[in-house]
């Protein structure tokens, strides 16, 4: 018994301040998602018991979750906004709550900031050194079997949906979370990437590094790209592990 | 200048030069500008990680010949301008595929995951207005790939230190300054008119900023959510591009829009569904009943009308996109054809997974394209033939540059004139300019076309800022104050816009737009619709005036509705310059169609010209004239390869449907 509204509570707020929840109703069509019922909030920035109200600001882009903006906390779970189909949410009308991330400082609304994942991207030297972008012939050869374990490492979109539900990513830590940890094992695989894998994984013994992940595995259950972030983890263990010991004879 | 550092000026500040825009286009030129010691301010609407380039899946072009079918550059070359129905100025076409290759390989050294050939090599797939195997593909998210290799490169930039003249270290200064979550609020001009900076807004907290750059390049994408729902990202609004034109930048070629054959109709989003999926043998078709109401999978052989394939036997699915999109939106709109009484036609690649072998095969190479289709349409792709309908892709035009030929008839690298827009100092590259795609751009020439801009632009800005007799950094700061000073109270003013002046909502006036400009200015375009669009752009424009920011009280913080109020006013000004050139280009060309002028609907017509090579074979240039656009018209350079007629090799166009019943006609248009 759908009915031909839809009904979302929102917890809204400024930076730093008190939350409020606002429930609003709009009208229901057919493949929406969430992101479609704040554009119809836009349109009609009025509460469900006829208050009128500002538009509630939200973080988006490309509505075909590859982008990683729109993450929030959906219905009590984290993810994309976008790939959030009111159907699936709300087949019966049950009210849909949409919340901010928790692990980073909110901005305003539903935006929190994620500015500590990228910084986590430069501590890792996530990156592959090249010489230049200037001609110097074609690429290393890459075996099918390797590309088709490194094309979805490389599928990250930053996203942040695995170090919300880590219990060691929080405010009280330096853990930079798996994502990091899985992207680390993406460089080291490649040809020219490995040229550094010492470097890196230096990186991940430091400070918010590996030791800090106590192996919970709730990242990898709502990672929306299916990154195979627990596996990540344990290859880079066993990595990490090597250099501890025998580090010091490599470094030579 | 020799007795002053380059670098740094007499208070130590960097000179540095300014990237509006991390897209593929915006990133290659901050690697090009670093590559050549020069420090960038990189701005962007949201983190470069997260621009538009992403969505691309399908590919991007390089004549690499792997599979040995003698392919080479300069047939990439010919079927770019071909495919772009000849309005491309060839010297940069030309520049563009002998340079595809190397950037291929530049990106692969960069760690993209491509896929491979069983040898370990990059592996090519077929594309739209080809017939050899040249796209590389990174699975279906290559666009993903290819932003996050060059995002990761400017990410090193980040962490390495500014080096004086002397190759001293610069203390706490980095090669690149991400500004990110900034929005373009103007231009800093000259007195002779020359760009020295730009003014830009932190949307975390409203705070207008002066910036000056010896050399300012906007590589801001495209215009996609004028025509309200497309393909695009929600940022694509063209806004940057639109402040450009007002203060005096000539927008060429804006009418246009390529409309991409295949998405998935829905109310946010037009959902792309790539050109891959035909690339791979995916097959276009309709049920030959117009009344069929069956659900695709359950309609036999014999009973399905593969058009394309009809009509186009040599290219089959894979004709270029102005051409499929008028196809499908001919057939399903004017003759009436239907997938399950719904206003589309079905994309299918069912026969492809009728053994498991050829379903892990198509897995293989489309999953993340028909993860998209089983994720948002609800339905398995893999089982059923999916419902699909033409949709806004891409912009053609875009702020016009300039380039210099070589004397080998190519681009000449390296000149400051390369990527050059009207004003001085200020570059475009990426889809914000207009310059490699002519009336059409072929699938998986854009992806190249932003990356090989990009390359050119650097060096451009670069010749640029050597050859200034004054750096940005040493003019008084009064020019900056002054546009400063502008934009601030600009905004104030449309953030203090509420009451009962204030009527109308700016989200409800951009859906309105939108809705006009799809149906109207899209595929097929009729001069009396197009007056039409011209007088309701003039009333819509009042309307913006009277269009309320929906949140005065928020100051200091994040404030979407009123920044929405400068995308909109942009909006509205790129619309008006696009309705124009369509209104007044009479003849039909690439995307640009209107069925009055086409000699195969009215062969007897002297006045339906098709493409009028005599007459129109000119570039748009529109100014902004206070009010609206002035169009003039510039000559195309085609001093490479004379002018063929775009054929693909069509077999009469009224031909029915073998095996139709002759008795139902043409549907009701
Ligand atoms: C669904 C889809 C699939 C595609 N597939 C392919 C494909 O397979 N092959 C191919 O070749 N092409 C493809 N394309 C086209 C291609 O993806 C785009 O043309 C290309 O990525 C554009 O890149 P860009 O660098 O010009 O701009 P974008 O990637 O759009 O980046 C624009 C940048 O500018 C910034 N910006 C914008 N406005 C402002 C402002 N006002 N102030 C500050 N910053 C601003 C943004 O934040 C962003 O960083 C596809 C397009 C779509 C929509
Ligand atoms: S395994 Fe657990 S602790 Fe480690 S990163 Fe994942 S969720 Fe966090
Ligand atoms: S690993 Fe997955 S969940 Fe974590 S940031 Fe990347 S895509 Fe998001
Ligand atoms: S908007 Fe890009 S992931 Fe949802």
């Amino acid at each position: 018994m759908a009915t031909d509204t839809v009904t979302l509570k929102i917890k809204r707020g400024e930076s730093g301040g008190a939350s409020r929840w606002e429930e609003f109703r709009v009208p229901r069509k057919p493949m929406m998602n969430v992101i479609s019922c704040l554009m119809e909030i836009q349109k009609h920035p009025v509460t469900a018991d006829g208050r009128g109200t500002t538009p509630v600001n939200w973080e988006s882009s490309c509505l075909e979750e590859v982008c990683g903006a729109c993450t929030m906390v959906i219905n009590g779970r984290v993810r994309q906004a976008c790939s959030a189909l009111v159907k699936d949410l709300s087949p019966k009308g049950e009210p849909i709550t949409l919340e901010p991330m928790t692990k980073f400082p909110r901005e305003r609304d539903l935006v929190v900031n994620r500015q500590r994942m990228f910084d986590a991207l430069r501590t890792t030297k996530a990156w592959i050194q090249i010489d230049g972008s200037h001609q110097l012939g074609a690429g290393p050869k890459v075996s099918q079997d390797d590309q088709e374990v490194m094309y979805p490492l490389s599928r990250c979109m930053t996203c942040g949906c695995c170090v919300e539900a880590c219990p060691n990513y929080n405010d009280r830590s330096d853990f930079m979370g798996p994502q990091v940890i899985s992207l680390t094992r993406l460089y080291n695989m490649h040809p020219s990437g490995r040229m550094q894998a010492g470097a890196r994984l230096d990186a991940l013994m430091g400070a918010g590094g590996i030791s800090d992940c106590g192996k919970a595995q709730n990242c990898v259950q709502v990672c929306p790209k299916g990154i195979p972030l627990t596996e990540s983890i344990s290859v880079m263990g066993r990595e990490t592990i090597k250099r501890a010991l025998f580090g010091w004879l490599l470094k030579g | 200048m020799a007795a002053k550092s380059s670098i740094l000026t007499q208070s130590n500040q960097v000179r540095r030069a300014i990237v509006v825009g991390g897209g593929l286009g915006g990133l290659m030129t901050v690697i090009k500008l670093c590559e050549a010691g020069i420090p960038v301010d990189l701005l962007s609407l949201v983190p470069v990680k997260r621009s538009h380039s992403v969505c691309a899946q399908g590919g991007i072009n390089a004549s690499v010949n792997v599979k040995g079918e003698g392919d080479s550059p300069y047939t990439h070359f010919y079927e770019t301008v071909k495919g772009g129905d000849f309005l491309a100025n060839q010297p940069p076409c030309k520049g563009m595929a002998d340079a595809a290759p190397g950037i291929v390989f530049m990106l692969d050294r960069m760690g993209v995951p491509f896929n491979r050939t069983p040898e370990g090599n990059l592996d090519f797939r077929r594309f739209g207005g080809t017939l050899f195997h040249r796209t590389a593909f990174a699975g279906a998210t290559t666009g993903q790939q290819l932003l996050y290799a060059l995002d990761e490169q400017v990410r090193r930039y980040e962490t390495l230190d500014v080096e004086d003249d002397r190759g001293v270290t610069v203390p706490g200064e980095k090669m690149v300054r991400k500004f990110e979550f900034w929005d373009l609020a103007g231009l800093v001009l000259d007195d002779s008119g020359v760009c020295r900076g730009v003014v830009a807004q932190d949307l975390k907290n409203g705070e207008m900023r002066a910036f000056r750059g010896d050399a300012v390049c906007l590589a801001t994408g495209g215009p996609g959510l004028v025509f309200g729902r497309s393909t695009n990202s929600v940022i694509n609004t063209g806004s940057a591009a639109a402040i450009a034109y007002k203060q005096g930048a000539i927008y060429a070629n804006g009418e246009f829009i390529q409309v991409h054959p295949t998405a998935i109709p829905a109310a946010d989003k037009l959902r792309l569904i790539s050109e891959s999926v035909r690339g791979e043998g995916g097959r276009v078709w309709v049920p030959k009943d117009r009344k069929d109401r069956r659900h695709g999978r359950d309609i036999p052989e014999a009973e399905r009308y593969y058009f394309l394939e009809e009509r186009y036997p040599k290219y089959r699915n894979l004709v270029p996109r102005d051409i499929a999109s008028r196809e499908i939106f001919r057939t399903v709109i004017h003759e009436g054809y239907s997938a399950e009484g719904e206003q589309a036609a079905y994309l299918d690649v069912t026969h492809l997974c009728k053994t498991a072998a050829g379903k892990s095969a198509v897995r293989k190479k489309l999953e993340g394209v028909l993860e998209i289709y089983e994720k948002f349409a609800g339905a398995d792709p893999y089982e059923n033939p999916m419902k699909i309908f033409p949709a806004v892709h891409y912009s053609m035009g875009g702020l016009w540059v300039d380039f210099e030929k070589g004397a080998d008839g190519s681009l000449k690298p390296g000149s400051a004139r390369n990527q050059a827009t009207s004003i001085p100092g200020l570059y475009a590259t990426g889809e914000s300019d207009y310059q490699y795609h002519g009336a059409n751009r072929l699938g998986a020439n854009s992806l190249l076309s932003c990356i090989y801009g990009g390359m050119v632009t650097g060096p451009a800005m670069a010749a640029w800022r050597d050859a200034q007799p004054q750096s940005a950094f040493d003019l008084s700061s009064t020019l900056f104050d002054t546009e400063h000073k502008r934009r601030v109270d600009e905004y104030a003013a449309l953030g203090s816009r509420s009451g009962s002046d204030y009527s109308v909502n700016p989200y409800q006036l951009h859906e309105k737009l939108g809705e006009m400009m799809l149906q109207k200015v899209t595929v097929e375009r009729h001069d009396a619709e197009l007056d039409g669009v011209l007088s309701s752009l003039q009333d819509m424009k009042a309307q913006w005036r009277k269009a309320a920011a929906l949140d005065p009280a928020a100051k200091g913080t994040i404030n979407q509705p009123t920044v929405f109020l400068r995308h909109l006013d942009g909006m509205l000004a790129l619309a008006e310059v696009i309705a124009r050139g369509a209104r007044d280009r009479e003849e039909c060309r690439g995307a640009h169609y209107k069925p009055a002028l086409d000699p195969e609907l009215h062969p007897d017509d002297p006045k339906a010209v098709g493409r009028d090579d005599a007459r129109w074979l000119k570039t748009t240039l529109a100014t902004f004239d206070g009010e609206g656009p002035a169009l003039r018209y510039e000559a195309v350079d085609v001093s490479l390869e004379p002018l063929a007629k775009r054929d693909y090799g069509k077999v009469s166009a009224a031909k029915p449907p073998p095996g139709e019943a002759a008795a139902q006609g043409p549907a009701n248009t």
